[in-house]
């Protein structure tokens, strides 16, 4: 105990230093933390304040997680998160990496630039403001896209009511929307290639597809690795605006578009649910940080230096 | 290749690499596809630009198109001229990412410096308190009911900065920043002169480490301009609507907007008659976009070297 304190002294500028943004944490990540046992609680309000309703509320052990996997939603929810983020991770590593590539390899440098910002803007766009962009296309009576289907003699559709074409447009904008930040990421680590390994591959006669198997893509793989590690952790996590914003929040697109997070949000914002919301919101938290742990181990298995932590 | 040096070492490097290049007929290709992936990336917005200056009558009829038969730019006079609505929500924008940038700065800067400090004795117990939050949270329920029952900050204003102002990744791109940049010797050689912590890290840290700041700093005014979900969760008042959630709200309800021609003394059916209700609604997502277009290319070239210290792996 006497050690600690000396050793608090001694280093009290820098504890000083960090003392704000600890009080932040401890706020903002710590505390809600300790809400977690909401989902095991029959969550009252007593009227003095949070806490105390929360140590007051009645233990009901596992009843508000029996009470999701019951509904029909738990299944939903979870295929729906789950297969749209193997979507955006196989698609998220291919299509990024053949843009940087293309870009890499384009003769032009100042071109390359141009590409790279114009692709890189949707990124700087919020979901919202993409959601009206959508809407100029896809809006049943004003819309481009019913137009053109009109005037092609078709009938027209109407977009937000009918679910069977979100899918594709919900990956279509996912990626439509991040390709160009992941491009600029991927492009980064391609340019502390040395350019050397190409000229000798070049003087041993190589062809320029197999530089690229050999040279480019082998040295982009600790990069991949740690973006696969974090979007498998994230993989029960999901774009609260993509799913939310974009589809303008229609009911009849729910099957396909509710995900863990817009499920736990409108059980929260309709109040009677806070139980069960909770226990949705525990249920993805515990997957997540198992899936990470998971990941990472194996990475660190096969593969030390790349492995996150 | 992401940051291009001065014309004539660009010249060079093509001349140099001559034989390393593709050939001239793939590189057309390649610009071809290139092309058409800008122009799928770049064309939405560009519409919405269009839509916002077409003639409302037109736009009623005809419905949405690249090539409007009349242009008009009623839609910004009637958004700029009746709206409070807009005005207020452009200062409690500009309000909340000038605040929130300041204040996340000071909170992130602080505690970077004091994780890149090879000597610190603490520095493990530090590092976790970071990195934890990365792997586990608790959720939305607790998060909003701390928000609202513990903090009281429903309907404030710190209800829009708080929860956005640090963010465990910009602490560790910040920390590397600081590793790579400050020199130990700069930072041992002051303290010799009897300089505290604090006197450090203002006025010798913070002075050479402009560049890393700016590239923080701008992650968060984009994160502050673009953020509309905390409003979602914690404001119902009007005056304290961000422009992001103002767009929401008028979304389905250009009435939220009318509002405002009421109190001029104007019925609320005859200022929704003759309110350019479509073309208003894109104008305002013109208006809100506007300055994050202008400072687009300030924006990106901080962005790209952030993106390029994160990649740095320690």
């Amino acid at each position: 105990m006497r050690k600690f304190v000396k050793k608090l002294k001694a280093n009290k500028g820098l504890v000083f230093l960090a003392l704000p943004t600890t009080m932040w944490y401890i706020i903002f990540c710590y505390l809600p933390m300790i809400g977690i046992i909401l989902a095991f609680k029959n969550f009252r309000i007593n009227g003095n304040g949070f806490f105390s309703s929360l140590f007051s509320s009645e233990w009901i052990g596992f009843q508000n997680f029996q009470f999701l996997f019951k509904t029909s939603d738990a299944w939903i929810i979870t295929r729906n998160t789950v297969l749209y983020n193997l979507a955006f991770i196989v698609l998220g590593i291919v299509l990024p990496i053949i843009v940087a590539i293309m870009l890499h390899e384009l003769i032009n440098k100042r071109m390359a630039k141009v590409y790279q910002s114009a692709l890189f803007l949707p990124y700087f766009l919020s979901w919202v403001v993409v959601s009206y962009c959508l809407v100029a296309f896809l809006s049943v009576d004003k819309g481009y896209v019913n137009k053109i289907l009109i005037s092609l003699g078709k009938h027209p559709i109407s977009w937000y009511s009918e679910p069977k074409h979100w899918p594709f447009i919900i990956v279509f904008m996912s990626q439509w929307k991040g390709i160009g930040y992941n491009t600029v990421v991927y492009l980064a680590s391609m340019s502390g290639i040395d350019k050397t390994y190409y000229e000798a591959a070049m003087i041993d006669g190589a062809t320029k597809w197999q530089q690229i198997k050999y040279i480019t893509i082998p040295s982009l793989k600790p990069v991949i690795t740690i973006l696969f590690i974090l979007a498998i952790g994230k993989i029960f996590n999901a774009d609260f605006g993509l799913f939310y914003q974009l589809p303008m929040n229609s009911g009849p697109l729910y099957p396909v578009t509710n995900v863990i997070d817009t499920y736990v949000y409108r059980g929260m914002m309709s109040m009677g649910e806070l139980g069960m919301s909770a226990a949705a919101g525990l249920y993805q938290s515990v997957v997540g940080f198992v899936l990470i742990m998971v990941s990472n181990y194996i990475v660190k298995r096969y593969d030390n230096e790349n492995s996150l932590f | 290749m992401v940051d291009y040096k001065s014309e004539g070492k660009e010249a060079e490097e093509v001349s140099e690499n001559k034989f390393t290049n593709i050939s001239v007929k793939s590189n057309i290709i390649l610009n071809v596809i290139l092309s058409i992936l800008a122009l799928i990336a770049i064309l939405p917005f560009i519409f919405v630009v269009i839509i916002s200056f077409t003639d409302e009558k037109i736009l009623r009829t005809n419905g949405y198109s690249f090539f409007p038969q009349k242009f008009s730019a009623d839609a910004y006079k009637y958004v700029m001229g009746g709206s409070s609505q807009l005005t207020q929500s452009y200062l409690v924008t500009i309000l909340i990412t000038v605040l929130g940038t300041i204040i996340g700065l000071l909170f992130i800067s602080t505690f970077a410096f004091v994780l890149s400090r090879r000597n610190f004795a603490f520095k493990k117990f530090f590092t976790m308190v970071v990195f934890i939050p990365m792997l586990f949270g608790g959720g939305m329920v607790s998060f909003y009911l701390i928000m609202t029952q513990v903090l009281h900050l429903k309907n404030t204003i710190w209800a829009l900065i708080l929860p956005l102002s640090v963010n465990s990744w910009y602490i560790i791109i910040l920390r590397t920043f600081f590793k790579t940049s400050v020199p130990e010797a700069v930072i041992e050689s002051a303290k010799i002169d009897g300089a505290g912590e604090l006197r450090i890290f203002f006025q010798i840290v913070l002075p050479i480490s402009l560049a890393g700041i700016a590239t923080i700093a701008l992650f968060l005014t984009l994160g502050y301009w673009n953020d509309w979900f905390n409003a979602m969760l914690f404001i119902d008042k009007e005056s304290l609507a961000p422009l992001q959630y103002m767009l929401i709200r008028i979304e389905n309800n250009m009435e939220f907007l009318s509002n405002n021609a009421t109190k001029l003394g104007v019925s609320q059916i005859l200022a929704s008659n003759s309110m350019p209700k479509e073309t208003a609604k894109m104008a305002m997502v013109v208006l809100s976009t506007a300055p994050i277009i202008f400072a687009y290319p300030f924006f990106q070239k901080y962005f790209v070297s952030g993106l390029t210290i994160g990649a740095v792996k320690e």
